[in-house]
């Protein structure tokens, strides 16, 4: 060890971007209410009017139109009005805009922008104003390669979704999850990489061995997942940089469930027992390669997720006779079940803010995914079914994304987000089937 | 309704569970794959992995959420022992699947008990350990594929599968 630079290696320096101006000016005149356990939220109008392009970015100004739109409407937080209902036409970026024509059709917000090549490198600006105090609320400007400009686009929809929520936005993020095809029965599996809006799909495995639960680690450049080749199915660690594949550990028995610390120090994961009858969880620091052992209970003992500030670990186990929900010190100590609703609680994973224990339930034949807290309390079931499995949280913990399984011959997972008020729920557009999505950290 | 395994009452069976697939009995389902690998064949030669998959039997299955042996999978075991006691160059790993109606992890740490399970039976039974290899599918490789009871119980399986030492037919 080392092979992998653990390095906090800031991707903004890896792009190349740089952030030419922040100018954060008053918030918004109007609340947007996002309650967690309230009911649906009213979408907030916004207008966001075509970028104006200069120097041959025509095309470029039609994709940051669409890449914020679409990631603003899909939030279900905003309502992007229809271009067409526009009194005024932008075309001057420093204009001001006539604010009674934007308040008319009901636009509560306004988005400007211009992009223009420059240098080779791409340039984009934009405002976002409050239509009812006439104040802009925000602006910002990037100049990068051409390659990245759906992250600007991404970048972008967090600046104007913080400004006007107030809650850090989720948009330049990825995820990572499991791209599959072929016959049920001879499913190739591989590691797939895209952007959270499901664009920039890149595989990573050539599908020759089976890859189950892939997590990102802390910086986003790692995966830890498992791999059921032709020998002992093990956990491994792969970097999405250099490609390169290194093994957890060469354990007595099959390794599996793995994810990474918040630190990215160390994994924890199941590890079958050496008599091949239950599984306990253990922790491996990875550049000692010390193991700890965290459970030894005779019963399935799996899906462990650390909170947030690394302080405890969630995991299932069977140890009462069902799949339940328990809650530990990071040393192991005081077990605690947390899960007493009807049925069979599983796959675990701490909520980024430290509030939240998502989950997947199953009872009356039946799959749902629900959040309750920590201690057990609050349970609420955010959508069900046939089979909905394995929820990961979006890194501002107000989005989980999930698989849903349709039976049958030719059915097969898709990947779905859903609000944590249960509302909003979409399908995320995947190549094939896909399944096993973990969310990464945000990227910026 | 036991299956004894002669080859053309096993493609028998298998016909009769797609004309008719409520007839089918619940514990035993007939493997419409090792009936094919029978096709044809009549008289497989002994020792041979069409041999051991038509005429004792390659996979035992399993109550929902068990991993334990039920009377038919003890029976099915013991021939297999049996066989492998007379064929003692043969190596075979034990595959445990679970149905697709948990969640992943869970499934394969509960396949692995099943393998277990299946291999700790045979080695009981006399056959050396270091020839039993084991490994866990999880819910990854489905047999059946339909979306009721009659298909999930076919995947919760343990399949014994010849790796090496057998003779070609």
């Amino acid at each position: 060890m080392p092979k992998f630079t653990r390095l906090a290696t800031r991707r903004n320096f890896l792009l190349g971007l740089s952030l030419l101006m922040l100018a954060l000016a008053p918030r918004a005149s109007f609340a947007l209410e996002v309650d967690v356990s309230g009911g649906r939220i009213n979408p907030l109008p916004i207008a966001i009017t075509p970028f104006l392009v200069g120097g041959g970015a025509e095309e470029a100004g039609a994709t940051l139109n669409e890449v914020i739109s679409n990631n603003l409407g899909r939030s279900g937080y905003f309502e992007p009005l229809p271009q067409n209902s526009f009194i005024e036409q932008i075309t001057d970026f420093n204009q001001e805009p006539r604010f009674a024509d934007w308040r008319q059709i009901q636009a509560k917000a306004l988005v400007t922008g211009q992009v223009y090549v420059e240098g080779g490198k791409i340039r984009v600006e934009f405002k976002l104003f409050d239509v009812n105090s006439q104040q802009q609320i925000a602006a910002q400007q990037f100049s990068t390669s051409p390659k990245n400009l759906r992250r600007i686009g991404h970048l972008t929809s967090d600046v104007i979704y913080k400004a006007l929520t107030g809650i850090d936005g989720y948009f330049d993020t990825q995820i990572v999850f499991v791209d599959e095809s072929g016959p049920k029965d001879q499913r190739v599996k591989k590691l797939a990489v895209m952007d959270q809006d499901g664009f920039n799909v890149r595989t990573l495995t050539d599908g020759s061995e089976l890859v189950v639960t892939p997590r990102f680690s802390p910086n986003s450049q790692e995966i830890t997942y498992m791999s059921i080749g032709q020998g002992t199915p093990r956990v491994y660690l792969f970097n999405i940089v250099t490609r390169q594949k290194e093994i957890v550990g060469e354990f007595a028995n099959m390794s599996f469930a793995p994810r990474y610390s918040p630190d990215g120090q160390r994994v924890i994961m199941s590890l079958l027992t050496t008599d091949g009858r239950n599984s306990n969880i253990y922790e491996m620091d990875l550049r000692s390669r010390q193991l700890r052992q965290l459970t030894n209970t005779p019963a399935i003992n799996t899906g462990p997720s650390y909170a947030p500030d690394g302080s405890q670990i969630t995991f299932e186990s069977d140890r009462g006779g069902t799949q339940q929900i328990y809650v530990m010190g990071v040393d192991g100590s005081g077990q605690n079940r947390i899960s007493f609703g009807n049925g069979r609680y599983s796959t675990p994973v701490w909520s980024p803010d430290g509030q939240y224990i998502a989950f997947t339930k199953q009872a009356g034949g039946r799959f749902a995914i629900g959040v309750m807290k920590p201690d057990g309390s609050g349970e609420r079931i955010l959508t069900e079914g046939y089979h909905n499995e394995g929820p990961t949280w979006a890194p501002n913990g107000r989005v989980l994304m999930f698989f849903r399984d349709t039976p049958g011959e030719n059915g097969g997972p898709q990947l779905y987000s859903v609000d944590i008020t249960g509302y909003n729920e979409q399908q995320v557009q995947t190549p094939g089937f896909g399944s096993d999505p973990a969310w990464s950290p945000r990227l910026n | 309704m036991i299956l004894r395994n002669l080859g053309g009452f096993r493609i028998a069976v298998a016909l009769c569970c797609v004309l008719a697939l409520t007839a089918c009995s619940k514990k035993n389902t007939p493997n419409l794959e090792a009936a094919n690998a029978g096709l044809g064949a009549g008289a497989s030669s002994p020792g041979s992995e069409a041999d051991f998959a038509t005429n004792v039997g390659d996979r035992i299955y399993f109550v929902v959420d068990q991993a334990d042996l039920t009377p038919e999978a003890e029976e099915i075991l013991s021939k297999q022992a049996a066989w492998l006691q007379q064929y003692p160059g043969v190596s075979i790993q034990m595959e445990g699947h679970s149905d697709e109606r948990g969640t992943r992890e869970y499934n394969i740490a509960l396949s692995a008990r099943r393998a277990t399970a299946a291999r700790e039976f045979l080695i009981a039974q006399g056959v050396e350990a270091n020839r039993i290899s084991s490994i866990a599918y999880g819910k990854e490789r489905p047999a059946a594929l339909c979306d009721a009871e009659q298909c999930w119980t076919q995947n919760r399986r343990a399949v014994t599968v010849i790796t090496g030492g057998a003779r070609t037919s």
